[in-house]
């Protein structure tokens, strides 16, 4: 028996030493907001927090886990409260979301690295695979969540019914700074 | 309504329940979210303790409404976009409204009341926009006249804002939670009668209301298919034979059947063999070094290499091929041309990889059949569950929790489905969950096809171009999964973003002499729709081969397109709106390079601007405008979403390519297959730019223009130097 503590409660696991962590807290513990993604460690979308820091859950042996502090998404607040969380709502980032726990997890743990970082920082610490392409988004509520009061979100220009131009009937004349 | 009753229902001890993710949004506080069936054991789709309007329509007595939404959610915002449509029409209070999703047996037992459920080519708002806001529509009507009814005053003297119906000459007032149990008696109007709403009067509609699905997924709550769990449930991997086409011959069960946790191994079909154990980790860890031996036939020695043989014949042959486009005389204007122009172009296979790998849990008795599946088609699913079962539609479900990505993946072929249920078959009344591993995703992808493209163009000494020849030598996706569709030999398909008829895919240039010819080529490898589908290739193909032209005729790639152009006042309008955004006239940073692409497919036109740096062999692309007309703009900020993630997605098409060799897939996961990540991420401007007389598609149309525009600000960094046949690592070139 493997003695657990994840998101503050203690738990005896009965599994193989080598075990991922990931399918221990997927599977054995039942929380399903890590996911599996690629199973060596190039996608993040597993990333759990041990002891604050960021780990890719799919490569890293349950038994390395013993005794350490194991926070996942569920963990992370049990309100959706935390600042990133809050960004990720007020900016809409995810798009199908299967990456989120695991990109989430990653911003928190470099905003306590790095409360206000750079996009050179973000660039260094977001190294987790979103297919959809929510990047822009991350960035922008990273740094909404940091408040280093650079972040470019989504410019999008758009003008709204009624707006058209009459020549071309292409109407581009409001740019939003969402 | 029928009520199938299912033998099984004690020991699965699942209750009728409806699955409710609520989320207390900022403004206001409410309960919204999410309704869908976790497991119904009846054809009968709850109404969650409130009065069916009608069949998009259920409104509770705290005034709150539930809008059922037949398509599928896998990322692209499709179902707030639609609830928007019904939302509109229906008059709504948007705070109060949560979304409720449905099987497709409980579609099946309402004759099909919610049409088609199948969600991919850009269809979802664009092909369902009429029948949902008429839906919204009636209901509001009927809520109307259960007013006016209870009241005794005609209904035109009525009117109603966010839910609350109000008669001025009384004052009398009531909200919709009070009035749906009677409207939910009266009569349906006649559809004919509805009269939708002018878009310059609508509310709801062009605004950007905040997505209804995003709380759930900040907090890992939200349940995706990979996530389901059922009692007693067992978990499978699975093992396709490498090479496509080849078969299972044997495997040595006895070398790992005394590992821990592991069930049974099993033949699932000819081709491929599963393990099943209570943990997928050790199914799958089992499943490694399980001896297996394989038949690989012919195919495998096919490789890239021959591959890339049979495509070159298809540029120069006679032997099959059509002429889609065959007018003028292209070959004497080319001849009599001041100068011709040749070129060919390729690009590979590239894989889905959607971030979910590959699921399904399959649970299988004698008479019922049941799937839990993470589908672009869930009616698809069923059918596909229902002949592997050999039962009939009826003792078949299939539940379609949200997708993590779909991409095209994830629509007709459902592959996985009749996987879990050929194993669950064996273990009768055992839920199985399968899961493909990263590896089996990538080398059992149905891939984007592989093509070659040969253009050759005249020009006159005015640098006019005066003819165009265009020959697209690949493998087609109709041919593979769908030969209904190849009409007399000729599968239109392959040349999308080249036809000439309107509306759709819609070539934009205007040349005299012009003739436009698809050459088949089929591989082994198996193909399909790739987010985008073919005007990836497509517009990769001629919008850089018009940059190659215009260069030669010492003419501005803008100048040169607005020129051909002229003619198709759409097209023009939006290259016109991103060269004015991305402020092509205006000069860049020394070492900054541009380049402009405009395509049209899914019905939107859309053009790209991009601006890029070379150092050595390292490009980095700083910015990206990229435009679109998509006719209405439902949700502005949620266009601009699918937009930037258009140039992550349109990155495959440079940096990524699915290579064979030994007749099998060679790149198994990211660490060989590149995706793009957030520092190659340049910034990103949307611009949207609807013209409001039509209604075009959202999640694919911008993807195809990336990659052009950015090959085309490589050329001109290069000095003129083009990027033909990619991926970039074939010239030495990565994103950085």
């Amino acid at each position: 028996m493997l003695s657990l503590n994840i998101n503050g409660v203690n738990h005896s696991v009965d599994v193989e030493p080598k075990m991922p962590l990931l399918w221990v807290i997927r599977e054995q513990i039942g929380l399903t907001g890590t996911k599996f993604g690629c199973g060596i460690a190039q996608c993040g979308a597993c990333t759990v927090h041990v002891n604050g820091e960021p780990v890719r859950s799919c490569s890293y042996p349950v038994s390395n886990a013993v005794n350490q502090k194991i926070t996942t998404i569920e963990g992370l607040t049990s309100d959706s409260s935390h600042p990133i969380q809050l960004a990720w709502k007020a900016l809409d980032v995810p798009q199908c979301g299967y990456c989120q726990s695991g990109q989430i997890l990653a911003a928190a743990s470099l905003l306590k690295r790095i409360p206000k970082p750079t996009d050179k920082d973000i660039d260094d610490a977001m190294t987790n695979i979103c297919r959809c392409g929510s990047y822009q988004r991350i960035r922008a509520a990273i740094h909404m969540a940091a408040g280093t009061g650079k972040g470019i979100g989504s410019v999008i220009h758009y003008a709204g019914p009624g707006a058209a131009n009459a020549k071309t009937g292409i109407s581009t004349d409001l740019e939003i700074d969402h | 309504m029928t009520t199938t009753t299912m033998k099984n229902q004690n020991q699965v001890a699942l209750t009728r329940r409806q699955f409710v993710v609520s989320s207390a949004l900022a403004s206001g506080g409410l309960a919204l979210g999410f309704h869908f069936p976790a497991a119904a054991q009846s054809n009968e789709l709850s109404t969650l303790g409130g009065s069916e309007i009608n069949a998009w329509v259920v409104v509770r007595p705290d005034d709150s409404c539930v809008i059922r939404i037949a398509r599928a959610e896998m990322g692209q915002g499709t179902h707030t976009g639609l609830a928007q449509l019904v939302a509109e029409e229906l008059e709504c209070d948007w705070a109060k409204v949560s979304l409720q999703t449905f099987t497709p047996g409980q579609n099946l037992a309402r004759k099909r009341v919610w049409r088609n459920m199948s969600t991919g080519g850009s269809r979802g708002i664009r092909e369902s926009h009429e029948y949902v806001r008429q839906g919204g529509a009636a209901a509001r009507i009927m809520l109307l006249q259960a007013a006016a009814a209870e009241w005794k005053v005609p209904v035109t003297e009525l009117s109603v804002e966010k839910g609350v119906v109000t008669h001025a000459a009384s004052g009398k007032a009531t909200s919709y939670g009070k009035l749906a149990s009677q409207a939910s008696k009266l009569p349906a109007p006649d559809p004919k009668s509805i009269v939708l709403k002018h878009p310059k009067d609508w509310k709801i509609l062009g605004k950007s209301p905040r997505r209804l699905d995003t709380a759930p997924k900040v907090n890992g709550s939200l349940k995706y298919g990979i996530d389901t769990v059922l009692p007693g449930m067992q978990y499978a991997a699975i093992k396709a034979c490498p090479v496509f086409g080849g078969k299972l011959v044997s495997f040595d069960a006895s070398k790992i059947s005394s590992r821990r946790g592991i069930k049974a191994v099993v033949r699932v079909d000819d081709e491929s063999v599963a393990v099943l154990a209570d943990s997928f980790w050790r199914a799958k860890s089992a499943l490694e070094v399980l001896p297996i031996t394989w038949d690989f036939g012919p195919n495998g020695k096919e490789s890239s290499a021959t591959i890339a043989e049979r495509l070159r014949e298809g540029l120069t042959s006679t032997n099959n091929v059509f002429a889609d486009i065959d007018q003028g005389n292209v070959a004497e204007a080319i001849q009599g041309a001041a100068k011709k122009i040749e070129a060919v172009y390729g690009t590979p296979f590239v894989s889905h990889a959607c971030m979910e790998p590959m699921n399904c849990t399959a649970r299988v008795t004698a008479d019922r059949a049941e799937v839990w599946v993470p589908s672009q088609n869930a009616e698809a699913s069923l059918a596909a569950l229902a002949a592997v079962t050999g039962l009939p539609l009826e003792k078949c479900e299939a539940y379609n929790p949200p997708l993590g990505g779909g991409f095209g993946r994830r629509g007709g072929t459902q592959d996985y489905v009749r996987q879990a249920a050929l194993i669950a078959k064996q273990f009768p009344g055992t839920p199985v969950k399968l899961i493909w591993t990263r590896e089996e995703d990538m080398t059992h992808d149905y891939f984007r096809p592989i093509g070659q493209c040969r253009l050759v163009a005249g020009i006159d000494a005015k640098g006019d171009m005066v003819g165009l020849h265009l020959r697209v030598s690949g493998q087609s996706i109709n041919a593979y999964v769908s030969p209904h569709n190849i009409i007399d030999g000729k599968d239109r398909r392959q040349l999308q973003g080249y036809w000439k008829d309107p509306g759709e895919s819609q070539l934009g240039y205007t040349v005299p002499n012009l003739k436009v010819e698809y050459a088949m080529r089929n591989t082994h490898v198996p193909v399909g729709p790739w987010r985008g589908v073919n005007t990836n290739q497509n517009a990769i193909y001629l919008e850089c081969f018009i940059d190659e032209v215009a260069k030669a005729a010492g003419k501005d790639p803008l100048t040169f397109r607005r020129n051909l152009i002229k003619n198709h006042p759409k097209h023009l309008g939006v290259l016109d709106a991103v060269a004015d955004k991305g402020g092509w006239d205006k000069p860049l940073a020394p070492g900054m390079f541009r380049g402009i692409a405009q395509f049209m497919g899914y019905g939107s036109y859309t053009a790209a601007i991009a601006e890029v740096s070379i150092k050595g062999n390292d490009v980095k692309v700083h910015r990206v405008i990229l435009a679109t007309n998509c006719g209405h703009a439902v949700n502005p900020v949620q266009i601009a979403s699918q937009i930037e993630g258009s140039v992550a997605y349109g990155m495959d098409s440079l940096q990524s390519e699915s290579s064979v060799k030994d007749g099998r897939i060679v790149e198994k996961n990211f660490d060989t297959y590149p995706i793009a990540r957030m520092y190659q991420m340049p910034k990103i401007e949307s611009v949207i730019a609807p013209t409001y007389d039509f209604w075009g598609g959202v999640g694919e149309p911008t993807i195809c223009v990336v990659a052009p525009a950015i090959l085309n600000a490589i050329a001109a960094a290069r000095g003129g130097k083009p990027v033909r046949m990619l991926p970039l690592k074939n010239e030495g070139l990565r994103l950085v």
